[in-house]
């Protein structure tokens, strides 16, 4: 009880420390969920001038960047799956044949 | 068996691939024309030893030990994958990604992380709309080196004077997040400020980060704490062989 009160406290006031500092982020939201790239890093080049120029391959154009994102998101997948089965599975398999011996 | 593994992989895949979907191209990197030219020029030749270094340590690497390749594999992808992920953070009501640099740090070094930063940054900038190929050095520096440096001497620090593993792990996490978007600060106040007074414009940008990056960068301290705790487990050889660990504190 003890212990759980010990955690519970400070987890409470950091919980308030975020949420009153939610604001400060904030400039003209572009809507829910907008990403720090337009609350902040945008935001402040537009105050001191500077404007973001489109990329040089422009990708962001009606479904374009979703189907690239999706692409990204397949290929890093199975990516990721494939060199963690062989780091871990296969690694393993051939450990425990190795030991059989 | 297989098939329960099979339904792993296929809900892991659409699990990230839902999370690159739901939102566009929204994060931190630096967009493309934010920085006047001569700053981009300068931060991309700033970037270029790092990157000769990471080149000199993978080659060095590969003609050492060639059974370390599925790492780099795995750390690349990891990379890629999450510091083009936007997340959620419910009490700032915005979105913001964590960068794995700290990881990679930890697990392979800070050479080939620089690497593989810029590997994953080179391909969100060309085809994803995401960072720009003039910014691409500012955030190299940024994501790739602050961010892997600071989790790697946080990670061999805290090992130094015995810290657990999970705690050190994440300490490394945590705080290679927050040089990422301290470094991006430092960068954009460098390039935007103008006339304008350095250090007031600085704080205004590390402030304005601090509602979004402060619980991002405890996720990417738990995601990092979690991957060296589950090597640990699975492979701690590999973490021997990497020197994220001594022989002696595996066999005992």
């Amino acid at each position: 009880m003890k212990k759980g009160r010990a955690l519970g406290i400070p987890f409470l006031f950091f919980l308030l420390f975020l949420v009153s500092t939610a604001g400060l982020g904030a400039g003209e939201k572009e809507g829910p969920w907008p990403g720090v790239d337009g609350t902040v890093v945008k935001k402040f080049a537009k105050e001191q001038g500077r404007e973001a120029r489109p990329p040089v391959i422009n990708t962001d154009q009606g479904d374009l960047l979703l189907f690239l994102f999706l692409l990204a998101g397949a290929v890093g997948g199975f990516a990721a799956g494939y060199y963690w089965r062989r780091l871990i599975s296969e690694k393993s398999l051939k450990l425990n044949k190795e030991s059989q011996r | 068996m297989k098939i329960t593994r099979a339904i792993c992989y296929l809900s892991l895949l659409l699990l990230i691939e839902w999370q690159l979907a739901v939102s566009s191209a929204r994060a931190m990197h630096i967009s493309e024309g934010l920085l006047p030219f001569p700053w981009a020029v300068a931060w991309s030749l700033a970037a270029l030893p790092f990157l000769a270094y990471g080149l000199y340590r993978l080659k060095r690497m590969a003609a050492v030990d060639l059974s370390l390749k599925p790492l780099v594999g795995l750390l690349a992808a990891f990379v890629f994958i999450i510091s083009c992920m936007p997340v959620p953070v419910p009490t700032a009501g915005t979105c913001s990604h964590p960068c794995g640099t700290g990881l990679s740090a930890i697990l392979i070094g800070p050479g080939i992380s620089f690497l593989i930063a810029f590997a994953a940054l080179l391909i969100q900038a060309l085809f994803l709309a995401h960072g720009g190929l003039s910014t691409l050095g500012a955030n190299v520096i940024a994501m790739g080196i602050m961010g892997s440096l600071a989790g790697y001497f946080t990670f061999r620090l805290l090992r130094i004077f015995r810290v657990n593993l999970g705690v050190a792990g994440f300490l490394a996490g945590l705080l290679a997040d927050w040089a990422t978007y301290a470094a991006t600060a430092i960068v954009l106040t460098l390039g935007i400020r103008g006339e304008d007074p350095f250090l007031p414009l600085l704080l205004k940008i590390l402030i304005a980060f601090i509602p979004t990056q402060l619980p991002l960068g405890i996720l990417e301290g738990a995601m990092t704490a979690g991957m060296v705790i589950l090597l640990h487990k699975k492979r701690p050889d590999l973490l021997v062989k990497m020197r994220v660990l001594k022989a002696s504190e595996v066999s005992a």
